[in-house]
């Protein structure tokens, strides 16, 4: 479904990705960790197409298309879903308005039918059920005056809407008391599936207690050092990060 | 002689053929203001960016092209006038075209006795009391060269009267439309709207035409807000873009009174508005809100004044410039709180968007204070479209055009929400839509 190919990323300059190589396929969920700085977010916010972050080398093959070519508008009717670790509040703008457009936007571009109110709002009380949203957050601006929790809450109930094939969750687990964890984490389990693929980044081994990774890989100063099986994160959540400094040093000899 | 003084010299030429189409009107009574206001005229000079209130505008092209007053009535059909009807609103349609009242195209309905809605031409020459008491009042054009303009060629316009207790219940649709080809008309409506104590109404002064030559409104309108009156107003210009507009609103407020505005300004390639309020007793109530769009070479310029001269009263002020390719926008807000004036609460807001590289705003709020016991506030933002926002939208799949008309609409929704007439409101925001080709997503 997705494969990342040597990639590189700056911002005003500076190098932030270093060479990622990573290959996801469907109905496989991936947990990319690492400590602060390692360019984690900057990787999920290359993938929706943050026009911010400059790809100097390397390519992304999604569903056989190259990603790098597509807006970010485009990426998302073609089934990415980026949920943002810090949602941006978007004053006057009501989130049934914002939600309504894109998935009009995006069944549009797949050649189906606009929905109807009735469709909509039908649609709106489910998943609002299923991330245990206050409907009437719905009406108001998009995140303005939400709390933490609650903008989390609405990326993953945003996701449930839209249904995307490939979902890139940013730290939606940082800052969550463990009710709403469980919250997040079942909105993803619920959309997972065989034609699905889901990329969780976190810096905590914490939410893949409730969202079981096929795949952990470590991200460490631009470049991933380590990958492996769920088992991957609880040696990390043991260990932190230092040990990977390490390997990371040891990797870069043998490269010499 | 300069170009400046010559424009000038062409108007003072014209007002004789003006005087003699007057006919016995000329004997009226506000005939001494008529021929004040014109010596005014002929001593002031036109007004260039080095006059402090003309800072930002220049009305170079203006003084292009010599203007021609309108004097001549000229009818329209009854479809001619439909297209600029607001669907859904049961109104009270007044015509007023080229600066004439249409006896034949004004519809009044569920009038109640004692309201007065007529054309200004007839209040003078039955020299009605009304005209004598307030006319030329408010609107001081000792010292604006536009206004003595208006004044010295007053000929017809709207009179509203309410006389005390009367409440309109349907709103009163005033359109101005101009109806010229290239005759460079200077259209010159003089409006006075009286409400008495304890009266109601809404009134809406729409500026259209219907031909796109290039003609010249220089309208002053003088309102008064009697005690205990609710007056709820709205400016909805939307000239042609090759079109001037001057317009003048002074606005006096008795004891408890209540007067909201709202100027949506669309058209026009030079618009200069003025808003002039003064609380004249306690406890009164002025809102004045607006909205600008610009774009092309239009220039868009408001200025407005609240004077706090009693105490216990409260003013609103909030104005959103949208502004797009090389237009420009100025806002100059006053608000002056006069000795006497304790517990004033005065809040002024200017809030600018400019979605080009070379479109400019420039925005003066400023606050006077000479009184200790009062709430103020003033502030003014120029800004872009939020591109943290701009890429939430598009990561969500709405495509740039649409999400930048989402947030172009946002932006303007609180001016537009606070347009208590709903068709009103509806239209205004159906202009944004088409304009901005948002894709229909309302709930």
């Amino acid at each position: 479904m997705l494969e990342i190919k040597n990639l590189h990323a700056s911002i005003d300059g500076k190098k932030i990705l270093k060479g990622i190589n990573l290959k996801i396929n469907a109905g496989e969920i991936h947990a990319i960790m690492g400590p602060n700085g390692s360019g984690k977010s900057t990787l999920a916010q290359v993938l929706a197409g943050r026009e911010e972050y400059e790809v100097t080398k390397g390519e992304i093959i999604y569903e056989g298309k190259n990603l790098l070519e597509m807006a970010p508008e485009d990426r998302a009717r073609e089934g990415i879903f980026l949920a943002f670790q810090y949602p941006v509040e978007i004053p006057g703008v009501s989130s049934t308005n914002l939600l309504k457009t894109a998935l009009n936007e995006i069944r549009k571009h797949r050649g189906l039918e606009q929905v109807d109110a009735m469709e909509f709002l039908s649609l709106i009380k489910e998943k609002t059920k299923l991330v245990e949203l206050d409907q009437q957050l719905l009406s108001r601006s998009v995140n303005e005056g939400f709390s933490g929790g609650e903008k989390k809450r609405n990326e993953i109930f945003q996701m449930a809407v839209l249904e995307p094939k490939l979902a890139i969750l940013d730290e939606t687990d940082s800052g969550l008391d463990i009710d709403a964890l469980r919250i997040v984490a079942k909105g993803v389990n619920t959309l997972k599936s065989k034609e699905k693929a889901v990329i969780v980044v976190t810096h905590y081994q914490r939410l893949l207690d409730y969202i079981i990774p096929d795949f952990v890989h470590v991200l460490y100063n631009g470049k991933i050092v380590k990958s492996g099986g769920k088992e991957l994160a609880f040696e990390l959540e043991e260990k932190g990060y230092d040990w990977i400094k390490e390997v990371k040093v040891v990797q870069v000899h043998e490269q010499v | 002689m300069n170009h400046s003084s010559e424009i000038k010299n062409w108007y003072l030429k014209n007002y004789e053929l003006f005087e003699n189409s007057l006919n016995g009107d000329r004997f009226s009574s506000i005939n001494g203001l008529r021929k004040e206001a014109l010596n005014k005229f002929s001593d002031l000079s036109f007004p260039t960016v080095k006059d402090e209130e003309w800072k930002y505008t220049s009305i170079a092209p203006l003084l292009e092209h010599n203007f021609v007053p309108s004097l001549n009535k000229k009818t329209l059909t009854k479809d001619q006038i439909e297209n600029f009807l607001f669907d859904d609103l049961e109104s009270n349609v007044v015509v007023v075209i080229n600066g004439h009242f249409s006896e034949e195209l004004t519809s009044l309905n569920k009038i109640p006795k004692g309201v007065e809605i007529s054309s200004f031409a007839k209040a003078i020459s039955s020299n009605s009391p009304l005209v004598k008491k307030h006319f030329s009042k408010y609107a001081d054009f000792s010292k604006h060269i536009f206004t003595s303009l208006s004044t010295a060629f007053t000929r017809d316009g709207v009179l509203i009267h309410i006389s005390e207790g009367k409440i309109i219940e349907r709103p009163i649709h005033i359109l101005f439309i101009t109806s010229s080809e290239n005759e460079k008309l200077l259209i010159q409506p003089r409006n006075l709207f009286v409400a008495e104590k304890n009266t109601q109404a809404t009134i809406i002064e729409h500026f259209v035409n219907i031909n796109s030559g290039v003609y010249f409104t220089n309208t002053v309108t003088e309102i008064v807000v009697g005690e205990n009156a609710i007056i709820d107003h709205l400016r909805l210009q939307e000239e042609n873009k090759s079109a001037f507009h001057i317009g003048r609103i002074d606005i006096d407020l008795e004891r408890t009174s209540n007067f909201t505005s709202h100027f949506i300004s669309l058209g026009a390639s030079l618009t200069r508005n003025d808003f002039n309020a003064r609380f004249n007793d306690e406890g009164g109530e002025c809102t004045l809100n607006g909205l600008f769009l610009t774009e092309g070479n239009q220039h868009f310029d408001v200025h407005t004044l609240i004077d706090h001269a009693k105490p216990h009263c409260n003013s609103h002020e909030h104005y959103k410039g949208i502004l797009d390719d090389n237009s420009r926008g100025v806002f100059n807000g006053k608000v002056i709180v006069q000795p006497d004036a304790q517990k004033t609460n005065a809040f002024q807001e200017n809030n600018n968007i400019i979605l080009s590289k070379e479109a400019l705003v420039n925005t003066k709020p400023q606050l006077e204070i000479f009184a200790d016991d009062v709430k103020c506030s003033h502030g003014a933002t120029i800004g872009q479209l939020d591109n943290d926002a701009m890429f939430y939208l598009k990561s969500r799949g709405i495509g740039e055009e649409a999400a930048r008309a989402i947030l172009i609409h946002a932006f303007a929704s609180d001016v537009i929400k606070s347009v208590k007439v709903i068709p009103v409101r509806n239209y205004i925001e159906e202009i944004l839509a088409d304009k901005f080709n948002q894709p229909e997503a309302r709930i």
